[in-house]
Formats: structure tokens, C-alpha cells, sequence
């Protein structure tokens, strides 16, 4: 009885005296900005020295060469090697940052959105750099491609919703419109940018494919500027875009800018997508926004806590695939983090709490074989109440020919049923010459409950909701059996001061059984 | 500007726009059920995904031959539109979201796999990804005496089997569209149609990508039949300006390859990208001048009719 | 007293009174080129349930959203309170169509509710105890409150529309818009709205409320704005909803015309 009256007072009063939401998000909040003030100097100092020659597997602590492959498990799992570190560090807060915001464009319905935008930056960091060169610089100074990269992205996003909003096209259309034209154009850039003949341009390729291994300290820092700048945003926005995914009409007819909302919302996909580009590559960063939030939808009602699971999950699968990756040097990061996201999402589609595809198939096995006790305990009911009635010979213990003929089940299922209320102790099941049925005392309750539910039912929506009475029978099999006590206590007040309306059964033109 | 066509050879450029030209009319034919399907994002998703079926084809051939990458790819394609299908009818995810899963998975999948595969093959996931498309002419074989690029072959055997398919299966495919429920009352399985059609832009992804890019693939998948949308309001129709933009842009996607950076002093650029970038400029010019739907026209009806509405005697 | 105004009521314009909660003048609607309101004039009166009827199509939703500046408007204007809507927005709530929602959200009854705070709130706060307390409140008057933390998708149809409700009642407004609260909702939900409904109006609130059964317009509403695409007639139950006037809005659609008449001799009948 998941609503006893008792137990929501409890928790009623539980919820007015202590509610841990608002302090979580203070602490979460200043932890943010924090982090964001901080991520200069400090957090370098946390993960180690930036050392200009470090190559894979230089430590500070350590510096042999040579070791055997257990020492390497505990080197990465230890975090004991600068590269590791800073490696880690930085993909698992771009893997919370993501996961968290994920679960906002997930449920408003735009997890694609992320795809098309990070193809919509490539062009940006093609002109960045090619006007780099152009004013006399390397081309290869990170802020300046970011910048590039996220101006990019927010045209796109800008000919997105013009496209969305002037033309007939739909969402999805306006979306591969501007992904394969966007990065068409950044292809054709990159082309010139080749052409141009100074050199630089091999290491643009890793905007596509991500480098993860050559991630350095100041790059671990971006990352958790922005991180820590699209964790705070998510959290103090969390009200505002809970509402526009929730109900977009009903926020905008408060008078929220929910065109606002969305391009904030947006342009925070567009932070995350130009900042994982160096970390997990153009295709796989828009895993990292999709994946997560996915699944731990599996696992909860709540968003909060679906914001929390996804952003552990964004983290866990980033940690654990950039550990995979440093410790199989044959396994591209962006590609192990992207496939350890996969793998927990897999699980979590089958074992996730709330909806996993487990827990649903066992919520309606148990309701079918609910449906089918029920429908057996009807018709031996009725069946013993129709001799009762009937001018013929009470026939009692009725015989199986006679239950086979109440329903349209074969007989391999009715006596697969019967065995079952039998093993059950609701009916007894003798062979003589025939087989014979009867109740059980528990037996008899259980079906002068299960039919009186029906029968209540039925009268309630013939004398209420203006169905035709042929049609009564067939919706109230499937609905008496989600009636609460409650509602029955409801309809039974409602229905015997009003009296009992003919009913379509002929049985059930008898007084009700109980009274 | 001009001077930058005197390399002009119909030997070579003729080929590398024939090579677009029939990716783009190939593309094109489904691209109109996409749009209006919903399903543009599709394309995208497949072309990325078929990824690991190359691979798994190069690791377990050991060769870049055709036909064992061809199937391989077909049916991780297939695979995809499946897995995406399962995702969202069983796990109740969004349609959109349950794509991104599985695509982006088959894709890391593919990129493992093909470091795997680079000890034996030369396998570049940047050709993957944007194509050779200038390449073409150079890899010929002979046909009726004549020289002909084996990727052309290949992609017009595809765009014959796209346009096939589309003339036998159009009411269908236009019903399935339209009323899925409609059609399947009618003994249309419109779960088969969506797999046909899924089967035919993985085919056409996986031909389309060695020669010239999956890029481009889903550029052609989409653009033209959105700029078509603009245009018409009949399906047959729609097709057909789809796939006449389709090649329009890879004619003009070439010579602007070859023009544009001459302005800017520069040489020529990857021609892939600036086929999609022209497919994109026509969409532009589609759904600004549309007769019906374009939004020139739907500023300047919209404005008559406040105007109406205002002056009207009161 | 309104009387029995029937369209064209384009005269009215000038004299809209400054305090009526809802004054509506020369609206027009569009899609791209096709009308779907057209020359709406409209005075609401204060503290009234007023039931807007007519067939399918008839643009009644649309009357709403425009209101609610949801839709561009073509023409005309829309006071409320006298003042525009953006002005006296706090004073409106809105209960929007069941379907226009995504039942399967991750938020709970409570969280529902809670929303119609959202803007009291103000940006960036978060929802604290006393706007819950006053959500839990609200749903205890729609008779929910043992449902709160429920997903909402668990909830039964009338439930959900009750959640709805509660959510226009915590925001405390002065004008409700109801769009199709009764739509496919149990007889028991129905009861419980009517009750609320006459709570609401003896407290000087006024509901405007999209309505498709005909036979109980003449039991819940004081008065009934019949529109198709424009108002065909407004002013009290009493004397608007005549049989008449129903074949001006429904034309041809005999069998509805006859269901109303027969409703509506059952009542006359009854009440005299």
C-alpha cells in the first residue's frame, strides 16, 4: 500500500522540518566559485609542475624508466605520474560538467544539439587560425582557436534557431543543415589552411580526432574554469531550466525569456563542446553531453538526483577511460572514455531503478499475473453465484469444462492458472471422475473482493463517465485492477446512495455479494 | 580569379564532378523522406556509425578490398537505425538521445578498432571523415574501352539503386511518411520502409565515403531536400529539385574549391567541404526566395495582412 | 448587467472599463495567412466563471495564448487590469491543455506546483521551504496533497489536471485562464474543480474556462462567451445560451444543436 494515509503525514512533516536541497546548493555554489577563482595558480600547484619536456610517464617523484606492467597499474591508479594526473583531473571535471548539463538539453529535448554545434565550431578555428598566421603568430595559441571555435559555434546556433523559427523546416533538419554545411566550411578551410604551406596546421587535426595524452596543466586549468563555470550556472539556474524543459508555454506565459533561457543553455553547450574538442575530439565530446544524462535517466524520478547520477557517471567514465588509455597505449583516450560511457549506459538501460527495462518488465509480469488470479477468481465466482441462482442443481465444486467455457483461454493456460491459485491455497482441485474446483475460505474472500472491485467499477462507469454500458466490461478488466482502497471506498459511497443502475451482465443483476 | 581555372582538365575535373555530382544525386533521392520523416539527423548518425564495420572488414580481410568493407559497413548502418530503434522503444529514451548514444558508441568503437587496424592497413580517419574526393581520377579501370574512375562506377551503381528503389517503393514510401499508422492499416509495413530506407543511406554513406567523405554524404542527405522543401509542396516534385540541387552544388562546389581561395591569394581548397558549403548557400537562396514557403515572401504576406487588419473600418 | 451582446460589438471599443480584468479589443490572430480569430472584442466582468464555448477549431485556445501574448497577434490589443500583460502578469495564472506537457518528466507533483512560484521567486533563488509549504497547501485544496511527491506521469489524468490547478492557485492570481480543465478528467476530479472554481469566485476572482461539454455550461458558468473565430455572443448564461444563439456558433452540426437544446429544456425545466 504505497499510500497509506500515516506514512505521507510522516513525510510531510519530515519535508517542512529539514530540507537539505537549499544548503547543497550553497555548498555547490561557493564550491564553483571557488574553483573558478582558483583555477589560475593553485590548481596547477595541485596537480604538479608543468614541466615544458615532460613526456608520458615522467613523474616528479619517480624518475626510472623501466618498469614492470604492475607498477604501471599502480602508477596510473595512484596518480603518481605528472601526464596522468593532469590528464585525469581534466577529463574527469569536463566528464561532471558535461554530464550535468547533458540532463538539461536531454529532457528539453535537444541531445543533438551538442552534435551539430561542435561541428559548427570547426570553421572558427580554421579562420582563427589561419588570421593568426596572418598577423604574424603561430596560429597555435589555444585561446585564440577556442575563441574562434565558440564564435563559430554560436552563428550555428544563431542559423539554427533562424532556420527553426522563419522556415517550415523542423528542429532536426535545421540542425543537419547547419552541421554538415559548418563543417563542410571548416573542411574547406583547413584545406586552404594546408595550402597556405606554413606547416602548423597537422596539429588542428586533433580538434577532430581530440589528444587527450598531450593534455598539459594549463589546458587541466581551462577545463576547470569552464567546468566549475557550467557547474555554477546549472545549479543556480536549476529552477529556470527545470521550468523551460518542463513546460516552455507555461514559462513564457509567466514571463520568463525562455529564448534567454535557451541560448544560455545552449551557448553553455557550446563552452563544454569548444573545451572537450582538445580533450575527447569534435564526435566524441557530444557523447560525453548525451550519454550520461541518458543514463541516469534510468535510474531516478528526481532531478536532482538524475543531475548528480549523471555527472558521477560523466566523471566515472572519463576516469576510468583515460586510465584505461594510459595504461593501453594502443587505446585512444576520447574513444575508451566514450566506450566506458556506452558500457555504463547499457547497464544502466537494464538495471537502472526507476525505468531500467528490468524493473518495467518485472512491474508488468507481476500486473499480468495479477490480471490473470484475478480473471480466474472472477469466473469460478461468478460461476458458483450463477448455481446459487440458477433453478437448476447447486453443482459445487463446479467443474472445469464448465470454467473453461466463461472465458476465451485454452485449457493448457486455465490449468496452468488453476495450479497456481492452487499452490496459492485459494481453490482445491479434486479428480474424481472430472476435475472439480472449489474454494478455499481465503480463496472465497479474495474473489468476493476481487468482484465486488469489478462490479463497483463497472456500475461507476456506467452511472458517471457516459460510456456506452456494452463497452464497460472490456476497459474495466484492465482498469479495476489499478483501483486503489481508497477509491473503492469513494465509489462505494458515491454508488449505493444513488442506487445500482442495470448492469450489461446477466449475473450481475443479482445484489452484490458482501452486502 | 578566372586565371585560377587555366589547370583546367575535363580529364580531371570533369571526373571529380561527376564523382559529387552522382554522390549528391544518390544522396538526394532519400534525402527528401528524411526531412520529412524527421529524421535528418539519421544521416548523420549512420555515416559516422558505419565506422567499425570498415574496420572490422580491414581487420578481418587484411586488405582495402571493396565488397567485405561495403557489407561490413552496410550492416553496422543498418545496426545503428536498429540499435536506435531498441534504445527508444525499450529503454524509453528520447529519439534523438538514444541516436547520440549509439552512434557515438560505434563510433569510439570504430576509432579503437582502427588504431587496431593502422599496424596493417593505412587506414586515416581523417579521409574517413572528409574524403579524397580529389583523388578520384587517378584509381581508373577500364570500361567499354573507355577509362573510367572505379569510384564513379560505384557511386552511379548506387545512385541507380537509390533511384530504382525510389520508383518502385514511392507510394510507399510517401504513405509510411506521411501515416505510418495509416499505412501499416493498409498492409504497408511501415517498420520495413523505415529499414529500407536505412539500408539505403548506409549504402550510400559507406560507397559515398572513400571517394569523397561522409561529409559530404550527410551534407547531400539533408541540404538539397531542405532547400527542395522550400520550393514545392509535392513530394515527387521536391525530389527531383532535390537531386537537381544535389548536383548543382558539386558543380559548383568544385569550381568554387578551385576560385574562391584565388581571392584570396591562396590555393585551392578540399572540394568536399565547398560542395557542402554551395549546398548550403542554395538552401540559403531556396529559403529566402521561395515562391510559397520562403521567408521573404512570408515577411512581405505577413505585413499586408496587419496592414489589412488595421486598416479595416471599424 | 451585460446583456445579450451579439457580434458586430465593434461599437464598445471606446468605453472598456479601466479596472475589468480582462478587456480584449480588435484582436486578429493569424497562422502565416489563415485567420483563426478574427475581430475579437471582449469585456469581462469581475468575479465571474465565465465559460468560453464553441465547436472545434472555433480558435478558443487560441483566444487564450493570445491573451497570454503565447501567439503574435495581427491587431489589437489586450488589457488586463487595465494595464498591459506584461504589466499585471503576477495577476494571471494560466492552466494550460494536459497534452501540452511532457508527462514524462523527472518532477513530482510538488515540483509541479511549486513552478507557478517561479516567478515570485525571481531569478537564480532557489525554491525554498515556505513556497513549498505553500505548493504542499495548494495541493491539499485540490485534495492531492498525499500525492506530492509522486512522478507526475504515476498520477491518474484528473490528478495531473489537479496538479495543474494547485499550480495556478499558489500563484495567487486575480484572472484565471483555464484551458479545458474538465477535458477528460474523472467525475470525481470534476466535482472537486467546480467546488474550487466557486471558491475561487467567492473570493473576487475572476476564471475565464475553456469548456467543450455543453450540457453543464448553463450548471458552472455565470456567463458564456460563444465564439467561432469571432465571439459570436457574450454576456450571462441565463439569457446567452439560448438555443439560438448555439446555431449561430455550431451552424450546421444538428446532432450537438440537439443534444444542447435537449440539455438545456432538461434544466430550464428543472429550475422553474
Amino acid at each position: 500500500m504505497p499510500d497509506n494515509p500515516r506514512e505521507n503525514t510522516d513525510r510531510i512533516y519530515l519535508f517542512v522540518c529539514f530540507d537539505p536541497m537549499p544548503l547543497l546548493r550553497k555548498i555547490i555554489l561557493s564550491l564553483m566559485l571557488w574553483l573558478l577563482a582558483v583555477s589560475g595558480s593553485p590548481l596547477s600547484a595541485a596537480i604538479g609542475h608543468d614541466h615544458p619536456t615532460a613526456t608520458k610517464y615522467e613523474s616528479i617523484t619517480d624518475r626510472s624508466f623501466a618498469w614492470p606492467s604492475v607498477d604501471e597499474w599502480v602508477r596510473v591508479l595512484t596518480l603518481r605520474d605528472y601526464n596522468t594526473r593532469v590528464v585525469l583531473v581534466g577529463t574527469t571535471l569536463l566528464g561532471i560538467a558535461a554530464g550535468i548539463l547533458g540532463c538539461f538539453t536531454l529532457l528539453r529535448k535537444r541531445a543533438l544539439m551538442g552534435d551539430a554545434l561542435s561541428h559548427a565550431t570547426l570553421p572558427g578555428i580554421g579562420i582563427a587560425f589561419m588570421l593568426a598566421v596572418m598577423t604574424g603568430g603561430t596560429g597555435k595559441s589555444l585561446p585564440i582557436l577556442l575563441l574562434g571555435a565558440a564564435v563559430s559555434g554560436v552563428l550555428g546556433l544563431a542559423m539554427i534557431l533562424l532556420i527553426r523559427n522563419l522556415t517550415r523546416l523542423k528542429e532536426d533538419t535545421a540542425l543537419g543543415i547547419i552541421l554538415s554545411v559548418f563543417f563542410g566550411a571548416g573542411v574547406a578551410v583547413l584545406g586552404v589552411v594546408q595550402s597556405m604551406g606554413k606547416g602548423h596546421a597537422a596539429g588542428l587535426e586533433s580538434f577532430i580526432n581530440g589528444k587527450t595524452a598531450s593534455m598539459v596543466a594549463s589546458d587541466a586549468q581551462l577545463i576547470a574554469c569552464v567546468a566549475a563555470l557550467v557547474v555554477f550556472f546549472c545549479v543556480a539556474l536549476f529552477k529556470e531550466f527545470r521550468l523551460i524543459c518542463f513546460d516552455a508555454d507555461y514559462a513564457k506565459s509567466q514571463g520568463w525569456p525562455t529564448i534567454l533561457l535557451d541560448v544560455v543553455m545552449m551557448s553553455l553547450v557550446i563552452v563544454v563542446t569548444v573545451i572537450g574538442l582538445q580533450a575527447v575530439g569534435l564526435i566524441l565530446i557530444i557523447a560525453l553531453l548525451i550519454v550520461p544524462a541518458a543514463a541516469a535517466r534510468f535510474w531516478t524520478e528526481r532531478l536532482v538526483v538524475m543531475l548528480m547520477i549523471a555527472g558521477l557517471l560523466g566523471a566515472a567514465s572519463s576516469l576510468i577511460g583515460a586510465s584505461l588509455s594510459a595504461l593501453l597505449p594502443n587505446f585512444p583516450s576520447g574513444a575508451m572514455i566514450v566506450l566506458t560511457a556506452t558500457v555504463f549506459f547499457l547497464i544502466s538501460m537494464f538495471l537502472g531503478a526507476e525505468r531500467g527495462v528490468f524493473i518495467r518488465w518485472a512491474n508488468r509480469w507481476k500486473f499480468e499475473k495479477k490480471v490473470r488470479r484475478q480473471h480466474l477468481l472472477r469466473a469460478v465466482f461468478e460461476l458458483v453465484e450463477g448455481d446459487e441462482i440458477g433453478a437448476g442443481t447447486p453443482a459445487y465444486p463446479i467443474s472445469f469444462q464448465d470454467l473453461l467455457a466463461m472465458r476465451s483461454w485454452s485449457a493448457r493456460r486455465l490449468s496452468r492458472e488453476v495450479g497456481r491459485a492452487v499452490r496459492d491455497g485459494l481453490i482445491i482441485e479434486t479428480y474424481a471422475a472430472d476435475r472439480k474446483i472449489k474454494f478455499t475460505q481465503q480463496g472465497f474472500r479474495e474473489a468476493a473482493l476481487v468482484v465486488r472491485q469489478h462490479r463497483l467499477w463497472e456500475l461507476y462507469l456506467i452511472t458517471h463517465a457516459d460510456i456506452a454500458p456494452s463497452h464497460v466490461d472490456r476497459d474495466a478488466d484492465t482498469i479495476e485492477h489499478v483501483l486503489g482502497p481508497d477509491m473503492m471506498a469513494e465509489l462505494e459511497a458515491l454508488l449505493f446512495t444513488t442506487g445500482v443502475p442495470a448492469s450489461p451482465h446477466k449475473v450481475e443483476t443479482q445484489a452484490l455479494p458482501g452486502h | 580569379m578566372l586565371e585560377s581555372l587555366e589547370s583546367w582538365s575535363w580529364a580531371l575535373d570533369g571526373w571529380i564532378i561527376a564523382a559529387g555530382a552522382l554522390c549528391a544525386a544518390a544522396s538526394a533521392l532519400l534525402g527528401p523522406y528524411l526531412v520529412l520523416r524527421k529524421m535528418s539527423m539519421m544521416g548523420d548518425a549512420i555515416s559516422h556509425a558505419v565506422l567499425p564495420g570498415i574496420a572490422i572488414a580491414f581487420l578481418v580481410t587484411e586488405s582495402r578490398a571493396s565488397l567485405p568493407m561495403f557489407i561490413g559497413a552496410a550492416i553496422v548502418g543498418l545496426l545503428t537505425a536498429i540499435f536506435t530503434e531498441w534504445i527508444r522503444r525499450f529503454g524509453k529514451v528520447d529519439e534523438g538521445a538514444s541516436m547520440g548514444v549509439v552512434f557515438t558508441g560505434l563510433f569510439a568503437l570504430g576509432l579503437v578498432l582502427v588504431v587496431q587496424a593502422a599496424d596493417k592497413v593505412d587506414l586515416d580517419p581523417g579521409c574517413v571523415l572528409y574524403g579524397a574526393i580529389e583523388l578520384t581520377p587517378l584509381d581508373t579501370t577500364t570500361v567499354l574501352g573507355y577509362d573510367v574512375p572505379r569510384v564513379v562506377i560505384t557511386l552511379g551503381a548506387v545512385a541507380l539503386l537509390n533511384l530504382t528503389c525510389v520508383l518502385l517503393f514511392y507510394k510507399e514510401l510517401k504513405i509510411t511518411s506521411f501515416d505510418p499508422a495509416l499505412a501499416t492499416t493498409l498492409g504497408i509495413s511501415s517498420r520495413l520502409m523505415h529499414y529500407l530506407l536505412m539500408t539505403l543511406v548506409a549504402i550510400t554513406a559507406v560507397a559515398s565515403f572513400e571517394a569523397v567523405g561522409n561529409i559530404l554524404v550527410v551534407a547531400m542527405l539533408i541540404v538539397p531536400a531542405a532547400a527542395a522543401y522550400m520550393l514545392t509542396d509535392r513530394l515527387s516534385v521536391m525530389i527531383f529539385l532535390s537531386v537537381i540541387i544535389g548536383i548543382a552544388s558539386a558543380a559548383l562546389g568544385h569550381l568554387s574549391a578551385i576560385m574562391v581561395p584565388a581571392i584570396f591569394g591562396f590555393g585551392s581548397t578540399i572540394t568536399a567541404g565547398m560542395m557542402a558549403l554551395s549546398a548550403g548557400v542554395l538552401f540559403v537562396v531556396a529559403a529566402l526566395c521561395g515562391p510559397r514557403h520562403g521567408i521573404i515572401i512570408k515577411l512581405i504576406q505577413r505585413r499586408r495582412f496587419a496592414a489589412k487588419c488595421l486598416g479595416a473600418p471599424h | 448587467m451585460l446583456n445579450n451582446h451579439s457580434i458586430p460589438a465593434r461599437t464598445r471599443g471606446a468605453d472598456h472599463s479601466p479596472e475589468s480584468p480582462l478587456s480584449i479589443h480588435d484582436l486578429t490572430v493569424a497562422y502565416d495567412r489563415k485567420p483563426v480569430l478574427w475581430d475579437v472584442d471582449l469585456e469581462v466582468s469581475a468575479g465571474k466563471l465565465i465559460g468560453i464555448v464553441g465547436p472545434n477549431g472555433a480558435g478558443k485556445s487560441t483566444l487564450i495564448k493570445a491573451v497570454l501574448d503565447l501567439l503574435p497577434r495581427a491587431s489589437g490589443h489586450v488589457n488586463i487590469f487595465g494595464k498591459s500583460y506584461k504589466e499585471s502578469r503576477a495577476r494571471v495564472g494560466y492552466v494550460p491543455q494536459r497534452e501540452s506537457v511532457d508527462w514524462d518528466f523527472p518532477v513530482s507533483a510538488l515540483d509541479v506546483v511549486a513552478m507557478g512560484r517561479y516567478r515570485k521567486i525571481g531569478w537564480c533563488r532557489p525554491v525554498t521551504r515556505s513556497h513549498k509549504n505553500a505548493a504542499m497547501e495548494a495541493l491539499d485544496r485540490v485534495g492531492i496533497a498525499n500525492l506530492a511527491h509522486r512522478q507526475i506521469s504515476q498520477l491518474s489524468g484528473g490528478q495531473q489536471q489537479r496538479a495543474f490547478l494547485a499550480r495556478a492557485l499558489v500563484q495567487d492570481a486575480d484572472l484565471y485562464l483555464m484551458d479545458e480543465p474538465f477535458a477528460a478528467v474523472d467525475a470525481a476530479t470534476e466535482t472537486a474543480i467546480v467546488g474550487l472554481l466557486q471558491n475561487l469566485r467567492e473570493r473576487g476572482k475572476t476564471c475565464l474556462i475553456v469548456h467543450h461539454d455543453l450540457q453543464t455550461v448553463r450548471e458552472y458558468f455565470d456567463e458564456v462567451i460563444l465564439m467561432n473565430m469571432r465571439v459570436v455572443a457574450h454576456g450571462p448564461t441565463e439569457t446567452t445560451f439560448t438555443e439560438e444563439n448555439l446555431r449561430k456558433t455550431y451552424g450546421g452540426k444538428l446532432t450537438l444543436l440537439g443534444e444542447a437544446a435537449e440539455a438545456n429544456a432538461r434544466q430550464s425545466a428543472g429550475k422553474h
